[in-house]
């Protein structure tokens, strides 16, 4: 019987030959990262329940912040400061202000075949690279910065098969709402999304990381995609060699396996207060917004910046609606600059911030009001996820929410793209 | 030993995620203290204010789903919840309540006997929830033996502070 890249990983990193979904293994992580949504109690944990007085190694502990930044308050900045000096005495990577905590490490540290453990739900997101990235709390995260191991029960996983083509004005987005849609909000409960097929294997990384990333929402431990030569080109890119290239083998198993077309897909989205009350675009009737938002771990990436420039180019939003644009990172911000569309984004009216969770995390820029609607790219439409606990959020893509801000209500966007 | 829980039940639906257990806006307050005034706030905004130590929540499916707010079975601790009985928790939920040393039971069968403030009696070591009020009594889920020992040490913690 063989094994999936995850249990391959999760073997790997608990010095096994094999493992099996159910078994409790305990395994070292190749890198852990925080951000300022909790780290403030880490360090409380860390320094007065622990008594710790190192990080397991200082390389390959990380701290970012990204949630509230620039701070919105004195306590916030306070939290910032703790973490701020926390780093600075046990010289630790520090990032504050410049990306969302998931894109920087996906830019800067992560590669085939980790094992990555993050105090963040979305740290999920890494299996877009071929890593195992799971999200823990506090405790959890402040045991493995003190002893760099973990206790983790063995998932099964699930396979997903993509085939297929996008049709134009549909997007990586739109297919993760549908599938997140079709096995519900618990539907991957404690298992491994993985994504394979003839589609999945053409996908850029940033396709790649907006299906894994989103895998929480269905309630995954973890989302994988098999990593290959585009994989290998981007960490080589930046200077970085993978681990491991694990494929999954011709007889693992699986607990199910559900097979997409791309060519049957079309513009997704969910609508409030659950991420898998699905819908298609079309089946949407008329819902006036008051606000867009395109940015966060899941779609602030400058392939979804492209897709909404493509259609605010030369336009201007609707003059009742605000559209705020947050880059996923600095180099996504440049990139974007670069490539002019930032000049697009504020000729059509649009606010552009700074990296950051932004509207997604719904604590610090761009809170919405009572009765509000907002429609975003960000990975939650909870119930007051983004402000007021009696508003509206909608999830859809880039491309969908650039064409919704220009007519102020919910608009297909195909017929707006090229 | 964990001790036998009893309590009154506050019964919630399904999918109710961390945000609506502490609201973003509230995480980065510099304690557990001034946050848990905030819990239930989308939900109830008067449960803070009423619920009584040794109460008991009661969750439908994927009960703490969403978010990794270690906050969430924080604040609920914080006012005195003995424990957290749901259909089915969300992974991280789940994980975080066992690491602080709030017991996590997963029972599919009592979920449709309680109504609001309903008395239940949990006995996590043996696996046994009774509705004390309907008089009926219900099997639960076993946790793992690395979990419960996690559990009886009162977290993850004290669980490597005792090692």
């Amino acid at each position: 019987m063989g094994m999936t890249i995850g249990e391959k990983i999760l073997a790997m990193a608990s010095g096994k030959e094999v493992v099996r979904p159910g078994e409790i293994i305990t395994a070292k992580v190749d890198l852990c990262m925080s951000n300022d949504g909790t780290t403030h109690l880490n360090i409380d944990i860390f320094e007065n329940q622990l008594h710790a007085e190192k990080v397991f190694d200082p390389e390959k502990v990380i701290f970012i912040v990204d949630h509230n930044v620039p701070s919105e308050s004195a306590k916030t900045a306070q939290v910032h400061k703790k973490m701020r000096i926390f780093a600075q005495k046990h010289n630790i990577p520090f990032y504050e202000g410049t990306g969302v905590c998931h894109q920087i490490m996906i830019e800067d540290f992560i590669v085939p075949g980790q094992l990555v453990i993050a105090a963040d739900s979305h740290t999920c997101s890494y299996g877009g690279l071929g890593a195992f990235g799971t999200g823990v709390g506090c405790t959890d995260f402040t045991s493995v910065m003190n002893t760099g191991e973990i206790w983790l029960m063995v998932p099964e996983s699930l396979k997903f098969v993509i085939e297929g083509n996008f049709k134009p004005g549909v997007y990586a987005r739109d297919l993760i709402l549908k599938i997140i849609g079709d096995i519900g909000a618990n539907g991957a409960n404690y298992k491994i999304m993985e994504f394979g097929g003839s589609a999945v294997k053409n996908f850029t990384i940033d396709d790649r990381v907006v299906l894994c990333n989103m895998a929480v929402e269905a309630g995954a431990k973890s989302g994988l995609v098999e990593p290959d030569e585009i994989a290998i080109e981007y960490v080589e890119s930046r200077g970085r060699k993978a681990k491991h290239l694990y494929k999954s083998d011709e007889d693992a198993v699986y607990e199910n396996t559900y097979h997409y077309n791309l060519d049957e897909l079309e513009p997704m989205i969910a609508i409030p207060h659950c991420v898998d009350d699905v819908v298609p675009v079309t089946q949407i009737g008329e819902v006036k917004i008051d606000q867009g938002f395109i940015g966060s771990c899941n779609n602030g990436r400058i392939e979804e910046l492209r897709a909404a420039a493509q259609i605010l180019q030369g336009k201007k939003i609707n003059p009742y609606v605000k559209l705020l644009i947050s880059p996923a990172s600095k180099a996504v911000y440049l990139q974007a600059l670069a490539e002019g569309l930032i000049d697009i984004f504020v000729e059509c009216g649009a606010m552009v911030l700074n990296p950051n969770c932004s509207v997604c995390w719904g604590s610090c820029q761009g809170v919405i009001g009572e009765g509000e609607t907002l429609i975003s790219t960000g990975t939650r439409n909870f119930k007051g996820r983004a402000g007021h606990p009696n508003s509206s959020i909608y999830l859809a893509s880039a491309a969908t929410v650039a064409a919704s801000a220009l007519t102020g209500k919910i608009t297909d966007p195909r017929g707006q793209v090229l | 030993m964990i001790k036998v829980m009893t309590g009154k039940a506050w019964k919630f639906g399904n999918d109710v995620d961390t945000d609506q257990i502490i609201p973003s806006q509230y995480l980065l307050l510099p304690n557990v203290e001034e946050m848990k005034q905030y819990t239930f706030e989308p939900l109830d905004k008067d449960f803070a204010s009423t619920v009584c130590p040794g109460d008991i929540i009661v969750g439908g499916e994927n009960f703490g789903s969403g978010s990794s707010r270690e906050q969430a079975p924080l604040v609920l601790k914080a006012l005195g919840i003995s424990g957290v009985v749901a259909k089915s928790f969300a992974r991280i939920f789940f994980r975080n309540a066992i690491n602080i040393g709030l017991p996590v039971v997963i029972c599919k069968e009592v979920y449709d006997s309680v109504e609001q403030q309903d008395t239940l009696e949990i006995d996590v070591q043996k696996g046994t929830i009774k509705n004390i009020t309907k008089d009926k009594n219900f099997a639960s889920t076993k946790l793992p033996a690395h979990v419960m020992d996690i559990l009886e040490a009162g977290g993850l913690i004290d669980f490597l502070n005792q090692k």
